[in-house]
């Protein structure tokens, strides 16, 4: 196999594991907060529009972890610079 | 397939180009300029108000209330920039609902340069409220060690806060993309309905967050902090 192909093997296969590893850690602990949110919610439901600004807060800051994971992995499958750097090298030489 | 609007390129002369990012922020400047001139025209403060002066109100008082609620004391100080921060921020993520509109936050240029103006008001603020001296002696808390760590604290924070926006911006658009190719019919707009939720959420979140920044590095008062949780330790 030729370097290209290499590359853009394992740029899909890790592309593929980011995502898949990087979801997991969100997921579960976008689980958690909502339910610890909704007990809280349901012992107190005066709090209920405090407890929903919050968790809505906290949700998008878990979630971006899984983004920073999601970036990566387009980086990886589209502009990818190692790529583009044999790319480079191939139409010169 | 895009990945962000500076792909998208209207005019080029020679290294000057003008793609969609610039474009299209400069049409959201205009528009927010023109309106915000356009409904402070004429201010009535009689009972009798006109329709668009209310809902500025609104807009203004919730803001307030929000940066105070964050634990800015005086919120008005800090008004002038949280405030434009998010209201830039969500215009440019809500208009994304007219056809042909790039969102300039789905461009990490954008997004970052919002996170250096975070970056630099910082420390404004703060010194402004607390000192040179007292602003720097803030670094080596609580002990002198921990000072590179604040330091790449600092940075690492601004990179977060610019990727956090661009990435979430970003996936919105990609995700209709991959739909549309996928099942074209009904599923984008959901998507694109979940893409305006997510877009006011995230300048919410962005203004939120800088908000706290400023208000970590304006705090005076520590003994006032160490009273309000022993009042939450009694509460419990």
């Amino acid at each position: 196999m030729d370097s290209l192909t290499i590359i853009g093997m394992v740029s899909i296969i890790t592309a593929g594991i980011t995502m898949a590893i990087g979801s997991i850690g969100p997921a579960i602990a976008e689980g958690r907060a909502v339910a610890a949110a909704l007990s809280a919610m349901a012992q107190q439901p005066d709090a209920s529009s405090t407890i929903t600004r919050t968790l809505f807060v906290g949700l998008a800051m878990i979630e971006s972890t899984a983004i920073y994971c999601f970036v990566l992995s387009m980086i990886l499958l589209f502009t990818n610079p190692f790529w583009s750097y044999f790319i480079e090298n191939s139409t010169r030489g | 397939m895009h990945l962000s609007p500076d792909e998208l390129i209207y005019w080029q002369y020679g290294a000057v180009k003008l793609n969609a990012t610039i474009l299209f922020t400069w049409v959201l400047m205009l528009i927010l300029f023109i309106s915000a001139k356009l409904f402070t025209r004429n201010i009535a403060s009689e009972l009798v108000r006109s329709r668009w002066q209310n809902s500025l109100e609104i807009i203004v008082l919730t803001i307030e209330q929000q940066v105070k609620s964050i634990g800015l004391n005086q919120p008005r100080a800090y008004m002038a920039f949280l405030g434009s921060l998010f209201l830039f921020i969500a215009s440019a993520n809500l208009l994304s609902i007219v056809p042909g509109y790039a969102a300039p936050t789905g461009s990490l240029s954008t997004t970052f340069a919002l996170a250096l103006c975070v970056f630099i008001a910082v420390p404004f603020f703060g010194i402004r409220t607390r000192g040179l001296r007292n602003y720097l002696a803030s670094y080596t808390q609580p002990a002198f060690i921990m000072l590179p760590f604040n330091i790449i604290g600092e940075l690492s924070r601004t990179l977060a806060l610019a990727v956090r926006l661009f990435g979430n911006m970003m996936s919105g658009g990609m995700i209709i993309g991959i739909l549309l190719v996928i099942a074209p019919f009904i599923f984008p707009v959901v998507m694109a309905a979940l893409g305006l939720l997510t877009g006011m959420v995230q300048a919410y979140i962005f203004f939120v967050l800088a908000g706290v920044y400023i208000a970590a590095a304006t705090s005076i008062e520590k003994t006032h902090v160490k009273q309000n949780s022993n009042k939450q330790i009694n509460i419990n």
